[in-house]
């Protein structure tokens, strides 16, 4: 038992807390027991206060660790505390790839079901939860096994609520097979955001996966150029020497953090700049490897200390089709405001799943880091809320450090049915975090 | 719960019904604040902050009555503030002073003991317990009024000055001591604003409005700095003051 400092992967919100490490279903009974309030922690990438509650007690899942043998359909037993990264040096070898996979490696099995992540593909894939076929959950009132057909109310409550129905133990994951560890990589570069969104809409059908980089900082007739990459997976006909190796483990470290405002509007425009010339105006049918097409960021470790003693926050929101102009009012506001961010991530996704509280819905989401500092920072990220709820959009949890309580409602609708059933498994609330103190989520 | 840029939801203002209170409630309600506890001197005066801040976004307020001059009740006036949230508690200002009359209280015993009581002692014990309790809840943040005018004591106004100072050097301790349980303290550092207790003052350079103050405020929750200056360029200029020779001191701070 020890107290320690936590913070989400933005470096925001210190939260105090006893952290402890159980071992087994029966260690998670007597937390529970014990009256306290309680959340699970994985590796820590959600970047607000969802795997944080300052003076409580949070859980790590690290101890849940074991990868069974992936059966001849593909489907894997694995303990919630594996991680994406764990997984793929194991499944890859043997041609299994994990079919959702975040932006890193660096999240477990229970991180993604409680974000219930996605990936580039999830205008055809859909996200995690879409390939769980079953999971284990330990609640304050006992372990359930739970699946589509399995208490499929639980089940879906589960996914996307950000660990506030239990402690996630292990899940069998449906996995995809792969012919190599390659990609074949379509690059093309846009002069405005219109166009990179009409080419979406048109050709993304053909891929797989589908990502664009924005720049939010170009102003005038350049604003919202972007830079779309689409791939799919090759095969041994695609590739001359076709192998199938694991990510590689090592990455650049960052060994402190970096003094204060290095990222600010000049030093990132230098780079949006820089990676925007940087791209290749069009080409076709690339050969990238799964690493460096899926997590580019995973080269570099601790790259959140870029943004100095401050931190930073994630902004990513969801808007329907219909809203599809709201995104260019967002990277409008945004570009006008003079906030230093980042390439944004610009993705289609498809249809939304069953659950109360999973993110994405059919549209389009945009994700923006922006470093805090700025204090006009606060006042345009709630306006920016004000048009993603005009919009019937949403934001994303597993992103978020600062919406306020009373757009909780309006933007996940179903949020009084989660409610309810949480307090069936947790009557008396005792599955607290600091993201769901902020945003009344705990059910008083 | 605050946010990642420390705005707070749950906020608790001893000295509630002051010019700079009032206008960083108003702040405070406009950005995440939905239960505001305000205490002071006077209920009409309260009364008045208190529909401000439902104006301004707050949701529930109440109002709890104290008197500076009596430290020995701080502890209870802190409990029943912090009852009245009815949660756990975010933000807890501290924004009580008394300009009082440097040149009728330096020549009276009772008066210049109070400067020092009102000023310093009903602080510090109100401190001893808000620390007990946000120690407890593991979690919290604490700001508290000083002034810039602490940081270097003017002769032609110690008392207060040199009573705003010992409360000031008390917190950057406690500060420091609070590291690794949580719990944070800010101090804010305005040069002269412009208030109710400064009408007729003359007006020294970077005298400010209160508004402005509330506005560093709100930039200093996100910034975790130990020291809000206000206006901020006051950091840089304190820095030369506190190192002028005494005799330009003196004269530059006696004009």
């Amino acid at each position: 038992m020890s107290q320690t400092v936590l913070t989400g992967w933005g470096r925001t919100s210190k939260a105090l807390a006893t952290v402890r490490t159980p071992g087994s279903e029966e260690d998670l009974l007597g937390e529970f027991s014990s009256g306290e309030s309680v959340i699970a922690r994985g590796l820590g990438r959600s970047y607000g206060d969802a795997a944080q509650l300052s003076g409580g007690v949070v859980l790590s899942n690290r101890k849940f660790g074991g990868i069974s043998a992936i059966d001849a359909s593909g489907t894997v037993s694995v303990g919630a505390g594996v991680s994406v990264n764990e997984l793929l040096a194991i499944s890859i070898p043997q041609g299994w790839f994990i079919p959702v996979t975040p932006g890193t490696r660096q999240v477990t099995m229970g991180g993604a079901i409680a974000a219930d992540v996605h990936g580039k593909n999830h205008h055809v894939d859909g996200s995690f939860a879409s390939h769980v076929r079953s999971m284990r959950l330990v609640t304050p009132i006992g372990a359930f096994t739970l699946s589509p057909s399995q208490d499929a109310e639980l089940f879906w409550a589960t996914m996307g609520a950000m660990g506030l129905t239990g402690f996630v133990t292990s899940l069998t994951l449906q996995m995809m097979q792969i012919e190599t560890n390659e990609m074949l990589v379509d690059t093309e570069r846009f002069s405005d955001l219109a166009s990179v969104m009409e080419a979406m809409v048109i050709g993304d059908a053909g891929y797989r996966y589908s990502v664009a980089w924005v720049d939010c900082m170009a102003r005038g007739a350049r604003r919202g150029r972007a830079i779309l990459t689409r791939a799919n997976h090759a095969t041994h006909a695609d590739v001359e020497r076709a192998s199938l190796k694991g990510p590689r483990t090592w990455s650049l470290p960052v060994p402190f953090v970096a003094p204060r405002g290095l990222l600010n509007r000049w030093s990132v425009q230098a780079f949006d700049e820089f990676w925007f010339r940087s791209a290749t105006r069009h080409e076709v049918g690339e050969a990238q490897s799964l690493a460096s097409f899926f997590h580019p960021l995973d080269g570099v470790g601790n790259w959140n200390r870029l943004y100095g003693p401050r931190g930073f926050v994630q902004y990513q929101f969801c808007v329907p089709d219909e809203a599809s102009e709201t995104v260019a009012e967002v990277i409008e506001r945004l570009s006008a405001s003079r906030l230093a961010s980042f390439l944004a991530v610009l993705k289609r996704f498809g249809a939304g799943n069953a659950a109360p509280l999973s993110f994405p819905q059919a549209g389009w989401t945009l994700a923006l880091d922006l470093p805090v500092g700025s204090s006009a920072l606060p006042g345009v990220l709630d306006d920016l809320d004000e048009m993603i709820v005009a919009a019937r959009g949403r934001v994303y949890l597993a992103k978020d450090a600062r919406l306020g309580a009373e757009r909780v409602a309006v933007m996940y609708p179903r949020v009084d049915e989660f409610l309810k059933i949480k307090s069936r498994v947790d009557p008396k609330g005792q599955l607290v975090s600091d993201l769901a103190r902020r945003l009344g989520l705990v059910g008083k | 719960m605050e946010n990642a840029f420390g705005q707070p939801q749950n906020v608790v203002v001893f000295g509630g019904s002051s010019d700079i209170a009032r206008a960083l409630t108003k702040k405070l309600c406009a950005a995440r604040a939905h239960t505001v506890i305000l205490a002071g001197r006077s209920q009409a005066l309260l009364d008045v902050a208190a529909s401000e801040a439902q104006e301004y976004g707050a949701t529930k307020t109440d109002t709890v009555l104290f008197d500076a001059e009596e430290p020995e009740h701080a502890a209870r006036t802190v409990t029943d503030a912090f009852d009245k949230v009815g949660d756990q508690i975010d933000l807890v200002v501290i924004a009580v002073g008394l300009l009082g009359d440097q040149k009728s209280d330096e020549e009276d015993a009772t008066s210049a003991a109070r400067m020092m009581t009102v000023n310093v002692t009903w602080p510090v014990a109100a401190l001893a317990e808000i620390r007990r309790q946000l120690v407890a809840q593991g979690r919290g943040r604490i700001l508290v009024m000083s002034s810039a005018a602490a940081v270097r004591i003017r002769p032609n106004a110690y008392l207060y000055s040199g009573a705003k100072a010992g409360l000031d050097r008390l917190c950057v301790g406690l500060a420091q001591s609070l590291e690794g349980t949580g719990v944070r303290l800010q101090l804010l550092r305005p040069a002269v604003v412009r208030t109710k207790m400064t009408v007729g003052v003359a007006e020294p350079p970077f005298t400010t409005g209160a508004n402005e103050v509330a506005e560093n405020v709100m930039r200093g929750l996100a910034s975790n700095d130990l020291v809000i200056w206000s206006p901020p360029i006051l950091r840089y200029v304190f820095f030369l003051v506190r190192h002028l020779p005494t005799p330009l001191w003196r004269k530059l701070a006696d004009r």
